[in-house]
């Protein structure tokens, strides 16, 4: 398959080792932001396949996980209203709320549905006049021009059952505070290559300027990995910190300009809860004012409880790379991805969920 | 050990979990959740020798002859896909759940449930297609039922089929029976079915030349047992696909498993469509492959005869039976490292970047 098994090729893979291994001299901690980078680590066994000197720890870029707790309760709650069809991507209806999830909704009598599109969702609403129909508007940079796209289409048909509720994360803010946290211990980033096929990586040049840090934008294949891992060795090796493209069949220094647009038309930046890490500022985008009547949050003036995350998951040292999912006495006995007391385990694409699923042999947590 | 049966688990649970006090659709999905139903709900209920094999089809003894019995309920959306149709997967199935038995099928039953309104020239499509299924694997369907269900209160056709198959003297396959040293073979390529159901499906729909994989298997595993009776167990992977076939093999033979993934064979316009919707081939549904437990010395032999059969040209040996890691089942990827092929915990779902 063209595009993807030159990027799996074992061949390649092992030059690229070879090259690390070669240019590395000292221990170097490395943290790849995306959930989606972190899977493929995870799943090819990349990280057990470089030499000691590195060390990978995982990053906040797990959209589902980082979807706040009031959130998910306020998905819930309006999804057992009556008249009402909740769309959501498919990650979502299995992430637990405080009492429930959005799966035993759709079990009792909810009316729930999986999309790959939120313009799935608008078709809903077209075709339902008579029902409410709301889009979960979650994710990073990645899903907010689509999503910001059906509330601009929704308006400009004038649709009167449609509306969102979105909780649009930002990576830029996160990694900032990662950063200006005195424990941080990250020496260098492999940046979110689909976030950045977006928003370009401008603003990944500034962190890595201002932070003196080396950022590499990367894909998401086992080869795309191990290039990016390269490059921020040989920058970290040669004293070097700037941003590079490892991503350049996808990313443009500048981004994707329509995309760009039609989010900042729709969305405006705002504080946002991340779950396992709290209040962000200027870490979200929310709904402009003059798409009120497209904001379900005041469609249906659903009261958000703060809800106290459990005290025993580690989630908030595992999301800014401080511990490892197998530093945490609940991993795998009671903290399961069908059972997770928190974040990472909740999503594929989270890092406790990720280690369960294709590294618990290693540590012995069957 | 598993989730469920962890010591800690009864003392601290602080999480805000789900009371799973509802039935899902994950509970049919083949894996984790369809395990706790089963072990849950109906195994206390029915326990007894034949049940608890948890084998595709029950081995029974009746006068001193040995039959294969199992049944199947088909509730496929939609009715009608590339490569099949509702009837002739409902033939299917219970063959191949027979067949996993090492058994001759003989004799179907035909359940049909009918929603109120379902145009009746759908229903002949259907029922024409059961019956040429069942002649062409020459079984014959000797008993029936109709019932009709109010408008709204089924989803336009549900076929329930049993089947009673005799397993020839000798023949005693079993999902508790695999050994350390044993191989795996594959009878071919994996998620056709699921991936042709699925680019059906409302909302979802994508143009793509895949086919459903439904054929009856019998005369695969007939061929199979001819070229050596040194096999130890048979499964479909249907619902689940393989990844819970062989979980479920592992757990049933305290066994563990490690696989090539390189030797999976898998089509193109399969890979290209899960690449596409974020699923792995290796937990979608299968209706007309099998995967075979044999004994290491034979495995070149069952491959040979495997391959000769139609049905079997791709086969492949897959992987082998290891004393170490019992339970699980664990793949060496393209780059030589080691990962789990865990059992799904519900329905697999897309990811959305």
């Amino acid at each position: 398959m063209k595009y993807i098994d030159e990027y799996r090729d074992a061949t390649v893979a092992r030059a690229l080792l070879g090259e690390i291994t070669r240019r590395v001299t000292r221990p170097w901690v490395l943290m790849e932001i995306c959930g989606g980078q972190t899977h493929t680590l995870m799943r090819y066994g990349i990280d057990e396949l470089l030499p000691p000197q590195i060390e990978l720890v995982h990053g906040p870029g797990c959209p589902v996980c980082v979807t706040p707790l009031e959130i998910i309760d306020k998905a819930i709650a309006i999804a057992s209203l009556p008249n009402v069809t909740l769309v959501s991507y498919g990650d979502m209806l299995r992430v637990p709320g405080s009492h429930s999830d959005l799966y035993h909704v759709k079990a009792g009598g909810g009316d729930v549905r999986v999309a790959y599109s939120p313009m799935e969702a608008l078709k809903i609403a077209r075709s339902n006049p008579e029902r409410r129909v709301v889009f979960l508007g979650i994710g990073f940079e990645t899903t907010a021009p689509a999503n910001a796209m059906a509330v601009w289409q929704g308006a400009r048909e004038g649709l009167k059952n449609f509306s969102m509720l979105a909780s649009q994360v930002l990576v830029p803010p996160a990694i900032r505070m990662l950063l200006e946290s005195p424990q941080h211990r990250v020496q260098g980033f492999i940046a979110p290559g689909h976030v950045c096929t977006v928003m370009g990586y401008e603003e990944y040049a500034e962190l890595s300027r201002v932070f003196h840090v080396p950022m590499v934008v990367g894909g998401f294949e086992p080869v795309d990995l191990l290039e990016a891992i390269s490059m921020l060795v040989a920058q970290l090796e040669g004293g070097r910190a700037e941003v590079e493209n490892q991503y350049v069949r996808s990313v443009a220094r500048e981004g994707n300009h329509p995309a760009q647009e039609i989010m900042a038309r729709v969305f405006e930046v705002c504080d946002r809860k991340w779950r396992g890490l709290g209040l962000i500022p200027r870490s979200g985008l929310k709904l402009r004012a003059e798409f009120a009547a497209f904001d379900a949050e005041r469609v249906f003036d659903i009261a958000a409880e703060d809800v106290e995350e459990p005290a025993e998951c580690i989630s908030a040292q595992v999301l800014q790379g401080l511990k490892k999912p197998l530093d945490c006495p609940a991993f795998g006995g009671r903290c399961t991805p069908a059972r997770p007391l928190g974040a990472p385990m909740v999503s594929a694409e989270g890092a406790c969920a990720a280690y369960y699923q294709y590294r618990r042999h290693a540590a012995g947590r069957l | 050990m598993s989730d469920d049966e962890h010591p800690l688990e009864q003392f601290t649970c602080p999480a805000p979990l789900p009371a799973q006090d509802k039935v899902l659709l994950g509970h049919g999905s083949g894996g984790r959740l369809s395990a706790e139903l089963l072990r849950k709900v109906f195994l206390p209920a029915f326990q007894n020798p034949a049940l608890n094999c948890l084998n595709d089809q029950a081995l029974v003894s009746v006068d001193g002859v040995r039959l294969a019995f199992t049944t199947d309920s088909f509730v496929v959306r939609p009715l009608f896909f590339p490569g099949g149709d509702i009837g002739s997967l409902a033939v299917y199935g219970t063959i191949n759940d027979l067949a996993m038995g090492g058994a001759e099928p003989l004799f179907l039953s035909a359940a049909f449930i009918l929603e109120e309104g379902l145009p009746l020239d759908t229903l002949h499509q259907v029922v024409a297609s059961f019956s040429r299924a069942a002649q062409e694997a020459g079984v014959e369907v000797v008993t029936g039922d109709t019932k009709v269900v109010e408008k709204g209160k089924g989803d336009g056709l549900f076929i329930n089929t049993s089947g009673i198959g005799r397993v020839p003297p000798g023949i005693n396959l079993s999902a508790d029976q695999a050994r350390p040293g044993d191989r795996i073979i594959l009878s071919g390529s994996m998620g056709e079915h699921g991936m042709a159901i699925l680019s059906q499906r409302e909302g979802l729909e994508f143009e793509s030349p895949i086919a459903s994989d439904c054929a009856p298997l019998h005369t695969l595993v007939a061929a199979m047992l001819a070229a050596s009776p040194a096999i130890r167990c048979l499964r479909d992977p249907t619902r689940g696909g393989l990844s819970s076939a062989l979980n479920e093999i592992a757990a049933q033979s305290r066994v563990g498993m490690v696989l090539e993934e390189s030797a999976i064979p898998i089509q193109e316009a399969v890979r290209g469509a899960c690449e596409l919707l974020g699923l792995d081939p290796l937990y979608v549904a299968n209706e007309g492959k099998l995967v075979a437990v044999v004994d290491a010395g034979q495995a070149e032999r069952i491959l040979s005869a495997t391959r000769v059969h139609p049905l079997g040209k791709q086969a492949q040996i897959i992987g082998r039976i290891t004393e170490a890691n019992p339970g699980l089942v664990t793949m060496r990827t393209s780059l030589g490292t080691t990962r789990i092929v865990d059992m799904l915990s519900g329905d697999q779902l897309p990811r959305i970047c």
